[in-house]
């Protein structure tokens, strides 16, 4: 068991008795899972690690995203990022230590890759996965665009879009980290 | 172990009490006043008649399928803060200045959304391990029913919960209003454990990325370690199945854990050696401190108690005996200790905590208060088992600033108005 809540192994186990052989995973399964073939892999694992691991074939430049983004995007996040009824994503003009800041794409994204895994699994919210891989490179590039991290005509692809450093990339300090290691 | 910034103090033992909680004081003069009370009683309905009540001279109404609470009840429920241009997208809150003991109905857990409650057939839904595993796994929900299960009363709390507390002044609200983005449930489940070990999770595996079944595909990565220690593959919700908004038919609980850990839906699991810093635990549920910097992976939900009972929209009547109760809660373990105070923090009493007290679990407490019709100012606060003290709000905003939006765990304060009404404020 870890240390992170050892200190409540006792307690627990007085309270589930002989089950909580159970919770510490000794026990055995009956083993009913089917094994998934790596086509069933592919068609499923829709995550983008940082390091670019799951990114899709496919690219597209801030050029062909605008068109994307004024058709499926702009309704709710605004004509250029800012100024709909969704969350603002460019045009951040307060620094995180301002006393509103902007947390916007720009400013406070650590991974360029986010944009996509995110777009991809969850935008439009009216019609979800309802974007091609090359849509969702372009309307990431074309976001990138509005916060001026990449010029209009650079394609976002499975190589380059890990390459980014964001503004924002060191901003963050892991808490779970900190505390294993005390 | 303690949180790492610290903002909860070590402090001694509770100073000498305000006199009106004094539990001793009170009971002794408590009786005396009953007696007195049951007198008088006696003395102005002796000669009153006791009419039958209408639902004692005709039959009641035949049984129904699934219980519904009374009608005259109507005013007991979740609170909607939704996006209006996507009504899938927001939050609804537990009535806790509505409810008692510790265990959150089924129809009053809060809510959080990404895109709407995905109706989902049992039938068709999997759940998929892949990733750093030695065998990529594909189970049916009836194929999980059939393995080894435990349960856990745990509470699962919002990481935006009370966040209107980072405001520079006191919301209005409801406590559930305020405070309601947590709920306390007994879960069923496998744990994860058994699954990931038929699996053949690999030693490299150190994050476990977690995906829902609903329209946003909401994604967090999850240590292995926490997936190890007490995770469950949450099946059942205080004894049925899980309702549609609170995950079915599967969800991941991670007792303590910030809720948007405990991932509704689950459809999918990939042991990787990276988080993914997905949109939710980057742009999202991360805390930005006045440094710029911003914590992530805090993933604890530290120690933390409000009074439920007498809170806003309640209203003292006349001076005299009002109980005060309220929950208590930590992630890091178990409640040890919560204090009341009722003169804004010059004194404090310990209340009672009520049994069961149980690690990550939601603590029922309880003081009896007479109120002696003068203004005062209610606040509990919670000391866990790793001596971690709930902060004031004014260390707490020190330490961390004022936009961090998510992990607000203040004291909370209400004033006791001379007319007997409840205000939200800062003290």
């Amino acid at each position: 068991m870890s240390m992170r809540k050892a200190g409540k192994a006792l307690s627990l186990a007085i309270a589930l008795g002989v089950a909580t052989e159970w919770a510490y995973g000794r026990a055995e399964g009956p083993q009913l899972g089917r094994t998934l073939s790596p086509q069933e892999i592919d068609s499923i694992g829709i995550n983008v690690f940082p390091d670019g691991s799951g990114l899709p074939p496919g690219g597209g430049t801030a050029a062909q995203g605008q068109a994307v983004y004024e058709g499926k995007c702009a309704s709710c996040h605004g004509p250029k990022g800012l100024g709909g009824s969704a969350e603002e994503l460019a045009g951040g003009q307060h620094s995180l230590t301002s006393d509103a800041p902007d947390k916007t794409v720009g400013i406070y994204w650590p991974y360029a890759t986010t944009i996509f895994d995110f777009v991809r699994r969850s935008m439009p919210l009216d019609a979800p996965r309802s974007l091609s891989d090359d849509e969702v490179y372009a309307v990431t590039a074309y976001l990138l665009f509005l916060n001026g991290i990449i010029d209009r005509d650079r394609e976002m692809n499975a190589q380059s879009l890990p390459k980014l450093e964001m503004p924002n990339r060191h901003g963050f300090i892991s808490i779970f980290e900190l505390e294993q290691t005390r | 172990m303690r949180p790492a910034d610290d903002l909860g103090t070590d402090h001694s033992s509770p100073e000498p009490a305000d006199e009106t909680i004094d539990r001793r004081a009170f009971l002794q003069r408590g009786l005396s006043l009953g007696g007195a009370a049951a007198l008088a009683g006696v003395g102005l309905d002796s000669r009153a008649e006791v009419s039958l009540p209408p639902w004692m001279t005709q039959p009641g109404k035949p049984f129904s399928n699934y219980g519904q609470p009374s009608p005259h009840e109507k005013a007991t429920i979740r609170w909607i803060s939704s996006n209006a241009a996507v009504p899938g997208n927001g939050i609804s809150w537990t009535p806790l200045h509505n409810l008692e003991g510790m265990i959150t109905p089924n129809g009053l857990h809060f809510e959080r959304h990404h895109n709407g409650v995905p109706q989902i057939d049992p039938a068709r839904h999997r759940l998929y391990l892949h990733g750093l595993v030695g065998r990529p796994l594909s189970l049916g929900v009836e194929d999980l029913l059939r393995y080894p299960m435990v349960s856990r009363l745990c509470f699962i709390e919002c990481g935006g919960n009370s966040n209107t507390g980072w405001n520079q002044e006191p919301v209005q609200a409801a406590a559930g209003n305020l405070h309601g983005l947590v709920s306390c449930s007994e879960w069923t489940g496998v744990p994860l454990a058994v699954v990931l070990d038929e699996s053949g999770l690999l030693p490299e595996a150190e994050w476990l990325v977690a995906e829902g079944a609903d329209a946003a595909a909401m994604n967090v990565s999850i240590p292995v370690s926490a997936a190890l220690d007490d995770a469950l593959l949450a099946l059942y919700q205080n004894g049925e199945r899980l309702r549609p908004e609170n995950g079915y038919p599967l969800r991941l609980v991670i007792p303590g854990w910030e809720g948007v850990l405990n991932v509704k839906w689950l459809r999918r699991l990939q042991a990787a050696t990276q988080p993914v810093m997905a949109r939710n635990e980057t742009a999202k549920y991360t805390e930005l401190l006045p440094s710029g910097k911003a914590r992530q992976f805090t993933f604890v939900m530290d120690a933390k108690s409000l009074i439920t009972s007498p809170s806003p929209g309640s209203h003292l009547t006349t001076p005299g005996h009002y109980p005060i109760t309220g929950l208590a809660w930590s992630g890091r373990g178990v409640i040890k200790r919560v204090e009341i105070s009722t003169d804004g923090g010059k004194t404090w009493a310990e209340a009672s905590l009520q049994q069961p007290v149980l690690p990550q679990c939601w603590t029922r407490f309880r003081l009896p208060w007479r109120w002696d019709g003068s203004p005062a100012i209610l606040k509990s606060r919670a000391t866990d088992e790793t001596g971690y003290v709930q902060p004031e709000r004014a260390t707490l905003v020190a330490g961390r600033g004022r936009h961090g939006y998510f992990h607000y765990n203040a004291i909370v304060s209400w004033a006791v108005t001379r007319e007997g009404s409840i205000e939200h404020v800062y003290a």
